[in-house]
């Protein structure tokens, strides 16, 4: 595992259904498990600054606390083609361990562009 | 070049766009708009914008590259001055034409303006556009006592803002309490103690009687009850109207708004209207109703996009209002004008409590502020009709979503 990966917390801190929010090197994360399987996305919502990880997640797809956006968190694709994408992360469960790829090109590349403006 | 025109850039216009392309539709899709700009956000023009926390650029939702890879065609800056619903084609202020297979109008709302004496003078003003915006963000910088009439939404965002820039701001509301349409009594109360405690003086049950020029400019405001209030920059947000002149010049029905479907269609079956500018029969009103929100422009357009794709999806949701004034984020699930019985929960001097709001022993609404986790609660117990009892709701430690988990095992 390269440096990239950055160390998040033990898969068993995860609950179905409850988001988790991390600060890592002043960037913020949200951690997702649904159906057994976990998701990383940036935890800035794209539209006003508010945090992913206290919203709603329902299925796959989480609901922003304030103004409703709602994002895919397997890809970070926004419900509504108005709002910018967030990035979505690949995800890495080791010895029980969860680890996130930061630095390298998001899941979901197309939206680099957009979501440089995150939290503006 | 026929496809799909849409009238109006904003959030319903270019929802239903970008909804028919992602579902499908192939043929090409125009969205004209008399606006310049980019789609933009409209919710900070009243505050982020004006405290020049968030710049024009910032303002913008997607960049034309975006669009393009849509293959959706942005017409700025062109007013659509008529719909010829014969030749099937929309006519630009230009001169020029664009035909039309399905038409989406999505106009959205002008400001109300007063009819009292006065009210054309300069330094009066409305907002809704970003170019209002710009022109009232340039008036406050150097405006000193500041009027806003009406304590709706916009008015006391503008307030927020105003007395944030540490001007003197007035605000003049013709009801009793404030938002008294859209929001719980507490809520207004709690509202007005916050703004009062930053120093606005806010006037309840009081009407413009005229505004006072000066070599044409503002100069101060009277009031019904004989106060004068000497005054630089009046806003005034009063409301807004329907733009729905082009629709019923086409002779579509209109009624408060174009008259629309589930799907947002009018009565011409290929000609749609969302948003703003529409009236469409909402169950969670039991009413037909005219709604100005942004989750409404979305949810609508969305609807209507997916339709004129083939994909019938009726527009069902709960409506959903949000408004930021200092650091209060008040939130509102749900339309409580017919409620019977309300229930608290949170703590109101601690500035953070729910609203809930009952008819019939039936949930409606949940109005609140700084807890937005019984908004998102509340969305989907009202629009799966399920109702935490009134004692419920009032305990702190009783999980909403429990109910939620438990009616989807019932479901399923």
């Amino acid at each position: 595992m390269t440096t990239s990966w950055k160390h998040l917390c033990a898969a068993s801190k995860l609950a179905e259904g409850e988001p988790l929010g991390f600060k890592v090197d002043d960037r913020r994360v949200a951690l997702y498990k649904v159906n057994d399987e976990v998701f990383a996305t940036d935890d800035a919502c794209s539209h006003a600054f508010a945090l992913l990880s206290t919203g709603f997640l329902d299925e796959h797809v989480i609901e922003c606390p304030l103004h409703g956006a709602m994002f895919d968190v397997r890809n970070g694709k926004c419900r509504s083609g108005a709002y910018k994408d967030i990035r979505a992360f690949q995800v890495e469960i080791r010895d029980g361990e969860v680890y996130v790829n930061l630095d390298c090109p998001p899941v979901n590349e197309a939206c680099l562009d957009d979501a440089r403006d995150v939290n503006s | 070049m026929s496809g799909l025109v849409v009238i109006g850039a904003s959030y319903a216009g270019i929802e239903a766009a970008l909804s028919a392309r992602e579902a499908g539709y192939a043929e090409p899709v125009t969205v004209v708009a008399d606006e310049a700009w980019l789609p933009y956000q409209r919710p900070p023009l009243s505050k982020d914008f004006l405290l020049d926390l968030v710049s024009e650029q910032n303002l913008i939702l997607r960049d034309g590259a975006f669009f393009e890879s849509r293959r959706i065609d942005l017409v700025l800056g062109q007013r659509v001055i008529a719909i010829d619903r014969q030749a099937r084609r929309v006519e630009l202020a230009g001169g020029s034409r664009l035909s039309f297979d399905k038409l989406v109008i999505a106009t959205g709302s002008h400001a109300r303006r007063l009819s009292v004496a006065g009210a054309e003078l300069d330094g009066v003003c409305t907002l809704r556009s970003v170019a209002d915006a710009i022109d009232l963000k340039a008036r406050l910088g150097d405006a000193s006592e500041i009027v806003v009439i009406g304590g709706g939404f916009i008015g006391l965002e503008v307030a927020s803002s105003a007395a944030r820039l540490g001007k003197k701001v007035t605000v003049i509301e013709a009801a009793p309490r404030l938002l008294e349409r859209a929001i719980s009594a507490v809520v207004s109360k709690f509202l007005l103690d916050a703004h009062r405690a930053a120093g606005v003086d806010v006037r309840l049950g009081e009407t413009v009687a005229s505004m006072i020029g000066n070599a044409g400019g503002i100069a101060g405001v009277s009031l019904s009850g004989g106060a004068r209030l000497r005054a630089d920059l009046v806003v005034v947000g009063v409301g807004g109207i329907a733009a729905d002149e082009l629709a019923d010049a086409a002779g579509l029905r209109c009624s408060n708004g174009i008259v629309v479907d589930e799907l947002g269609r009018t009565e011409a079956g290929d000609i749609y209207a969302v948003g703003d500018c529409t009236n469409h029969f909402n169950r969670f009103a039991g009413s037909w109703i005219r709604l100005e929100s942004v989750q409404n422009a979305q949810d609508q357009g969305r609807a209507a996009g997916l339709a004129i794709a083939g994909h019938r999806e009726p527009y069902d949701s709960v409506p959903r209002f949000w408004s930021d004034q200092y650091d209060i984020k008040l939130q509102i699930t749900g339309l409580s004008a017919r409620h019977d019985h309300i229930a608290i929960r949170g703590s109101v001097e601690q500035g953070r409590f729910s609203v809930f709001h009952y008819k019939g022993g039936k949930l409606i609404a949940v109005d609140g502020v700084n807890r937005p986790g019984d908004q998102m609660a509340a969305r989907r117990l009202i629009a799966m009709g399920v109702s935490p009892s009134p004692q419920q709701a009032e305990d702190p430690c009783f999980d909403l979503k429990s109910l939620l988990r438990a009616a989807q095992r019932a479901d399923a």
